[in-house]
């Protein structure tokens, strides 16, 4: 992911098999949430609910954080807190290596990756079994997720197949999904089974009984998380829910703006690690705490992203993401609720496009199902950046030379009739196809050519006769 | 309705520059509707690209200066649904902190409409004795849509228009990639986001688009007439004032 938003943006806009494999997929879900959503009742006051129990936790997050520590503790778990992604690498490191861990399988957490994991276990010499179906094809490929949902959703089942053939022991021989389906199974189960250590992350954390709650649609969490001696976990802390009651409650409105289905086909609480008289199930259990920025973004103005429940739904309905995918984005969380996310995780300077990057809208706040209001999230960064500085200097002089003007409505009136005056000498129709200054407007479209007297104008002159 | 309300007329930057017949026409659907419509020769812009900019500051002081020159009206009419949700939904956001001007940002906007909601809610109006026989189809503007709730109510006026067929449009609540100043911020996004939008106007089967915010409107026509399409661009105001056998957006009278 090299060069600045504007190089990735053009190179995600000129390749059209990108553009075909992020309609396909956020064109499904888009058509699957409609039905799932029209079907069920009353999801406005779901959402209502949604958003009042996780505000409560955000609220209340300390409290909550103890108990949900204190009855994980008495399950048996082993609770790490970590204020920064470079902490909670080291302890998961610490962990794996304390087990003599050789390998690791992990069931995909996009946690881990906003802390950096794939790349700290590369570092530690460990080896690292993506089991998520998508996240296997991104570690095959050698890229990072461009969704937090589907992190392979940039790639077509045509590209996936040639990279199962060129990297699965006993691939697919048939070209159909299913067969491609089989041969990733293969390869997966023989990591997963010889794996010393599962990590994973956490869609809930359940406060009243110290529980863990994963969903997927591959059973590889519990694949990957129960066989190892030792499961690791690392949440995000707002990921916390009061009880086993708030979180069916979540789970019911994260399937349905994810995917369209009622339910994930695996939904799993881990509470505590293996019992005496269990046959199965980890040694050991480690819930790994992570801040990485969380306290001070509910401190400074962006309480309600921690809402986010990563469902979604503000990608697979964004015009830009479906036009540029997530990579362009640069950041571990792509579109509406990466752009609010990246300036606050990975600092505003390098990220100012992001923000930016948007219509307002509003079509994600109208889908997300904890009504995270994204749109006056992005503008409040877009505040931060002008007040900063980080703005163009020809924004800022456009902005400021307009704004001059519109405060002197006589000088305004004399500036635009004259500016009404040349623009009409660009052009003999109607439309203008290429203005000097405008060339952001005129390189894709005309320009309707302005009227000859503005409205102001010629009001005056019609009140006169 | 026995009284006749004294309405300010809003044009808007983009209307008084660009296309003034939009304003002539709010002006005669207004009146037809019952209405004294009084412009305010002080008016220039509800301050919308510096509050999308990110210029706080600035997008404050269009609000006082506005909030100051349109108070006194019984009602405040904008022929653009984005413009309209600056008046009514931002400036009591914005002006919150202060406690002289955030009563008066909200009395404000209490009463600032966008024209159709206003024409067909607050007057329950309808066009009589306009005849178009043609094809349109609607595009639901963004702000108009999500920050007003405008959906049912140019389709009510519309639908009042003695042969005027509207066709459906797919994806009528997308956004067409306008977005004030990110159209020329970011014009490959924004290009690549009217493509998708003028082929869904052309595979309508239309002859007309129609919408209610100037800006998506040159927008999508820019594109339109770029590319060659022959479907003629619109305001919905101006064939509600029985001006729609005129010239179409960039086209010379």
């Amino acid at each position: 992911m090299s060069g600045g938003f504007a190089e990735r943006v053009d190179a995600a806009l000129a390749d059209p098999i990108l553009k075909l494999a992020v309609e396909r997929t956020a064109g499904t879900a888009e058509a699957k949430r409609t039905l799932a959503i029209d079907a069920f009742a009353d999801f406005e006051a779901a959402r209502d609910r949604a958003a009042a129990i996780k505000d409560h936790v955000i609220a209340n997050l300390g409290g909550y954080l103890e108990r949900f520590e204190a009855n994980a503790v008495a399950a048996g778990a082993v609770v790490h807190w970590a204020r920064t992604s470079q902490e909670a690498c080291d302890i998961v490191i610490g962990l794996c290596k304390a087990a003599g861990a050789k390998s690791v399988a992990r069931s995909k957490s996009m946690l881990g990756e906003e802390i950096g994991l794939p790349h700290a276990l590369a570092e530690a010499g460990i080896t690292r079994v993506e089991t998520d179906l998508a996240e296997h094809i991104i570690q095959l490929s050698g890229e990072r997720p461009s969704h937090i949902i589907w992190p392979a959703m940039h790639k077509t089942r045509e590209q996936v197949s040639v990279l199962f053939k060129a990297n699965h022991r006993d691939p697919h021989t048939e070209e159909t999904i299913a067969a491609m389906a089989e041969s990733a199974r293969r390869h997966l189960r023989e990591g997963m089974l010889a794996a010393d250590v599962g990590i994973c992350g956490a869609n809930f954390l359940i406060a009243d009984t110290g529980a863990v709650c994963t969903v997927t649609n591959e059973g590889n969490a519990e694949l990957s998380l129960v066989p190892p001696r030792m499961q690791i976990v690392t949440a995000g802390i707002e990921k916390i829910v009061p009880s086993m009651g708030h979180a069916v409650h979540m789970l019911r409105m994260l399937a349905r703006s994810a995917t369209g289905a009622p339910l994930t086909q695996y939904t799993t609480f881990y509470t505590g690690p293996k019992r005496p008289g269990d046959r199965d199930g980890p040694e050991e259990m480690h819930i790994v705490l992570v801040d990485n920025g969380r306290t001070a973004m509910r401190e400074d103005g962006l309480a309600e992203m921690l809402r986010c429940i990563r469902c979604g739904a503000c990608m697979n309905h964004c015009v830009v993401f479906r036009q540029i995918g997530g990579h362009a984005y640069g950041g571990t969380y792509p579109g509406p609720m990466g752009a609010v996310l990246t300036p606050a995780i990975d600092g505003l300077a390098a990220n100012r496009d992001l923000p930016n990057a948007c219509t307002l809208n509003g079509k994600c706040q109208e889908v997300c199902p904890v009504r995270i209001p994204l749109p006056t999230l992005l503008r409040g960064w877009r505040e931060k950046s002008w007040r900063e500085g980080l703005e163009p200097k020809a924004t800022r002089a456009g902005i400021g030379l307009w704004a001059w003007a519109a405060r002197r409505p006589r000088l305004y009136r004399t500036a635009t009739a004259t500016a009404l005056t040349a623009l009409r000498l660009l052009g003999r129709t109607g439309w203008l196809s290429n203005v000097p200054l405008a060339g952001g407007w005129t390189r894709h479209r005309d320009l309707p050519k302005p009227a000859a007297e503005s409205f102001m104008a010629q009001y005056k002159k019609g009140q006169r006769q | 309705m026995t009284t006749t309300p004294r309405v300010a007329l809003f044009v808007t930057c983009l209307v008084d520059l660009i296309r003034p017949r939009i304003g002539f026409a709010s002006i005669a659907a207004l009146e037809a509707a019952g209405c004294e419509v009084v412009v305010p020769e002080a008016q220039t812009c509800c301050g919308q690209p510096a509050l999308n900019s990110g210029d706080r500051k600035t997008a404050e002081d269009f609000a006082r200066r506005n909030i100051a020159l349109l108070e006194g009206y019984d009602q405040v009419v904008v022929p653009s649904g984005s413009c309209a949700a600056t008046i009514r939904v931002h400036y009591p956001e914005i002006l919150e902190h202060d406690a002289a001007w955030f009563p008066r940002a909200q009395a404000l906007a209490a009463k600032t409409f966008e024209i159709l909601a206003y024409l067909d809610e607050v007057r329950g109006w309808k066009p009589e004795g306009v005849a178009l026989p043609t094809t349109a189809t609607y595009h639901d503007s963004c702000s108009g849509l999500r920050e007003l709730g405008i959906k049912r109510q140019p389709r009510r006026l519309l639908a009042a228009i003695d042969g005027l067929e509207l066709k459906p449009l797919a994806g009528a609540e997308t956004c067409c990639g306008f977005g004030g100043t990110f159209c020329v911020k970011y014009p490959a996004i924004s290009n690549s986001i009217v493509g998708e939008k003028t082929a869904a106007i052309d595979a309508a089967g239309a002859d007309l688009l129609l919408a209610g915010d100037l800006g998506c409107l040159m927008n999508m026509a820019g594109k339109l007439h770029r590319d060659g399409s022959p479907v003629r661009a619109f305001h919905a105001v101006e064939l509600l004032a029985g001006m729609g056998d005129g010239p179409a957006i960039g086209e010379e009278a």
